[in-house]
């Protein structure tokens, strides 16, 4: 089944290669990802969709967390939380079907960016499942070309970010004299 | 006030302060800079003949000492070549530190002269890597790769350097602390956990300590020692646990898993108490998973939160620091150590059992007085050793012979790549171990086929005069490869026969020390003896039996009671 995983990490060099690597290193596909800095410029968080056996799951947020660059991995699956997703669609319709297309676009709460004699380009945002439906739809009514933004995140409960804090090394210990 | 130093000067006023006291390398282009500021510096230098080993040699550093072991290779050929001893420090939490050179900042992504990927290519090799590119990082890297390597669930970190930094010129800044928000180190185990465990150790019957390498990394065998006493319990330890708790202690039942003993494995399968200490139900140990000890409820104490519940869910998760864990979990169980008499009775009965499985198949040690037997090699090194001297062993049938055989009565002593069995890893292990303790007798044992790995690092052993016993069980064979192809491919040998092996005598000569080979089991005990009273290296190559197989065996995907305790029938020679 697909869990998702929403994950803060540092924003230092290699830090997201250290999480794919992961993940394929293990064995676990990824459905979507997707990243971005948080309000902290030094921080982003990762909304991670993989596909893994129920068995694993607890393992995949143990693995994620021992990343020394990720600061907290949590499994979204079965906690609240809302997941939403972003739909780019570029419909090529006939004169015929042009006002069906668009109606059926305002069923799905879709949004035209673009309106050309060739057809439409429409925004959706939503629920995955939501969107696969839409998809469906729109395909039924003409040539279609979809750009998936994958699972975007967040839990309905704060869980409160555990950091380690800084630990003196031998020289933390002496006081230093100024260096000129 | 500082001194304007450059960085190569830097990163090892970095390592002095760190405690290093030699490193085992090999330079190139990138690294010129730092080389040339070794030139000068009190830290040693050993050369080595190839990459790989200096990685081998650090982790044979490190496995003796509990030290971080340091290691150093140029940009290119040179960090791909660490990368085996990389991904072997990760698979035994071996502490250490490799420095790689890389090309100057400016060149990186141009595919410049031996330019490689190394921040790329290890990652998945390393507990954690860094690249510099700026001579302000250089300082604050190297201190955390050493606390990263050792601190937790230690193992290996790189840290590569581009040439631009070694040539800057900086001040060096002492690092007062290190701060990882994200690197979480679980050390004191939970409190209500550690009193569940503690009643449930009084409450069973059949308990039984499965200790490993955990043990060792933490310091944890005077505390293993305590517990296994206070509770009576027998305990075996892995491959990498082995001198955790002394050979020779009564409770100790030897090593379990696939060419463990019958009654560390009955034990296993009959326990009704599992305490797993610093250990990963590898697959070596457990075989078939769903009939691994299945009456057993499982205790399991690990620092590595994501190896409890991996393979075996516990009944009872600590994760936390085994030392610590285990001096609260003596000191709660001294305070009542009240058994009731129907217990008691069991314990008894239990012990009977383990004293009988012990008696009855203890590991077969053949004598031919027409052959050297692998085995009668092993027990003659023992007799040697008597559980003292530092054996580091390459992979293999010797290797498991040398595990069932040899006695270690203190941790530290057994040297051997166990998670990832590179062949090649006993001879740069042992350079690193005779130099991390000058005062001990070190035995290489490796079989022909990794011993020829490793051929170039008698140059090292030789240039630095180490008194190293190297003893190559030679059976002309790849010989672990050849026993699965004899039991399981239908004794179809293929591309397992080294039917060339050098003069000893000549090859050791041609080094500048001394050689020989023996293949009569007469010559055996005065042949050791000569390598051991020789002041310094000697190579000693022990023709053994031919087609010997290792047994016990749990063939892969059994369950470790279904052991083949001996060849089903006699051994079909193949015609020469």
């Amino acid at each position: 089944m697909l869990q998702v995983i929403s994950l803060q990490l540092e924003n230092k060099p290699g830090a997201l290669m250290r999480v794919t690597g992961l993940l394929s290193q293990r064995g676990y596909n990824i459905e979507s990802l997707t990243v971005a800095r948080t309000l902290d410029p030094e921080i982003s968080r990762m909304t991670i969709a993989v596909d893994v056996d129920s068995t694993q799951r607890q393992q995949v947020i143990k693995q994620m967390n021992k990343l020394i660059n990720v600061l907290q991995a949590i499994d979204l699956t079965e906690t609240p939380s809302v997941v939403r997703e972003l739909v780019l669609l570029r419909i090529r319709t006939t004169q015929e079907s042009r006002t069906a297309v668009l109606k059926e676009a305002e069923i799905f709460g879709g949004r035209v960016v673009d309106s050309s004699t060739e057809g439409f380009a429409i925004e959706v945002t939503g629920a995955p499942e939501k969107l696969g439906e839409f998809i469906d739809v729109m395909g039924s009514y003409g040539e279609i070309d979809v750009t998936r933004s994958g699972a975007l995140a967040i839990a309905l409960e704060s869980k409160r970010l555990r950091l380690q804090p800084p630990v003196l090394t031998k020289d933390g210990s002496k006081i230093e004299e100024p260096v000129i | 006030m500082s001194t304007l130093m450059s960085g190569a000067k830097m990163l090892l006023e970095c390592l002095a302060r760190e405690g290093v006291d030699c490193i085992f390398g090999y330079p190139g282009g990138v690294t010129l800079p730092l080389y040339d500021a070794l030139y000068e510096h009190h830290i040693r230098h050993v050369l080595v003949r190839h990459e790989e080993n200096a990685a081998f040699a650090a982790e044979g550093y490190a496995r003796v000492t509990g030290k971080v072991g340091v290691c150093c290779a140029t940009s290119g050929p040179g960090a791909t070549n660490l990368t085996t001893g990389l991904v072997d420090a990760m698979m035994d939490s071996i502490p250490i530190v490799a420095i790689t050179g890389q090309v100057s900042s400016k060149l990186i992504g141009t595919d410049a002269f031996q330019e490689a990927d190394t921040f790329g290519i290890t990652r998945p090799c390393t507990k954690h890597n860094y690249l510099v590119k700026k001579l302000d990082d250089l300082a604050q890297a190297i201190h955390e790769a050493f606390y990263v390597a050792l601190s937790g669930r230690p193992g290996p970190v790189l840290v590569d350097i581009t040439k631009d930094v070694f040539q800057a010129m900086g001040h060096y800044q002492p690092v007062t602390s290190i701060h990882l928000p994200g690197y979480k180190v679980f050390t004191e185990g939970h409190t209500g956990q550690i009193r569940r465990a503690a009643q449930m150790i009084q409450e069973s019957e059949r308990p039984l300590v499965y200790a490993g390498g955990g043990i060792i990394a933490a310091g944890a065998a005077p505390e293993l020692r305590e517990f296994v006493e206070i509770t009576d319990s027998p305990a075996v330890n892995t491959l990498m646990g082995l001198g955790a708790l002394p050979s020779e202690h009564p409770n100790f039942i030897s090593l379990p898993g696939m060419h463990g003993s019958y009654a560390a494995n009955m034990a296993m399968t009959n326990a009704d108490l599992l305490i797993a200490l610093g250990v990963r139900f590898d697959d070596r140990v457990t075989g078939r998973l769903a009939a691994f000890a299945p009456h057993a409820k499982v205790i399991h104490v690990d620092i590595d939160p994501a190896e409890i519940g991996k393979n075996r869910a516990p009944d009872v998760p600590i994760v936390g620091d085994v030392k610590r864990v285990l001096t609260k979990l003596n000191k709660l169980l001294s305070e009542s150590p009240a058994h009731h008499a129907t217990l008691s009775a069991a314990r008894k009965a239990w012990w009977r059992q383990i004293r009988e499985w012990k008696r009855d198949h203890p590991f077969d040690t053949p004598v031919s007085d027409t052959e050297i037997k692998p085995q009668h090699l092993m027990a003659e090194i023992d007799r040697i050793s008597k559980g003292q001297a530092i054996v580091t062993s390459d992979v293999g049938q010797h290797q498991m012979w040398a595990a069932q055989l040899i006695r270690f009565n203190e941790p530290r002593l057994w040297v051997n790549s166990g998670g990832l069995g590179s062949m090649g890893f006993g001879l740069p292990a042992a350079i690193g171990a005779q130099f991390a303790r000058p005062d001990k007798l070190v035995f290489c044992i490796a079989g022909d086929g990794g011993f020829q790995m490793s051929i170039p690092e008698l140059g090292t052993i030789a240039s630095n005069g180490l008194p190293i016993k190297i003893v190559v069980m030679n059976n002309g064979h790849l010989g672990m490869v050849r026993q699965w192809q004899t039991l399981f491919y239908n004794n179809r040998l293929s591309a397992v026969e080294l039917d060339c092996f050098p003069d000893a005598h000549k090859l050791a000569g041609a080094y500048g020390f001394k050689g020989r080979t023996i293949d009569k089991p007469s010559e055996l005990v005065s042949a050791l003896e000569e390598a051991v009273r020789e002041p310094g290296p000697y190579l000693l190559n022990v023709k053994v039996t031919q087609f010997e197989s290792v047994y016990p065996m749990v063939p892969a995907g059994g369950a470790v009671n279904e052991m083949v305790l001996g060849p089903p029938e006699p051994v079909e020679v193949p015609a020469q």
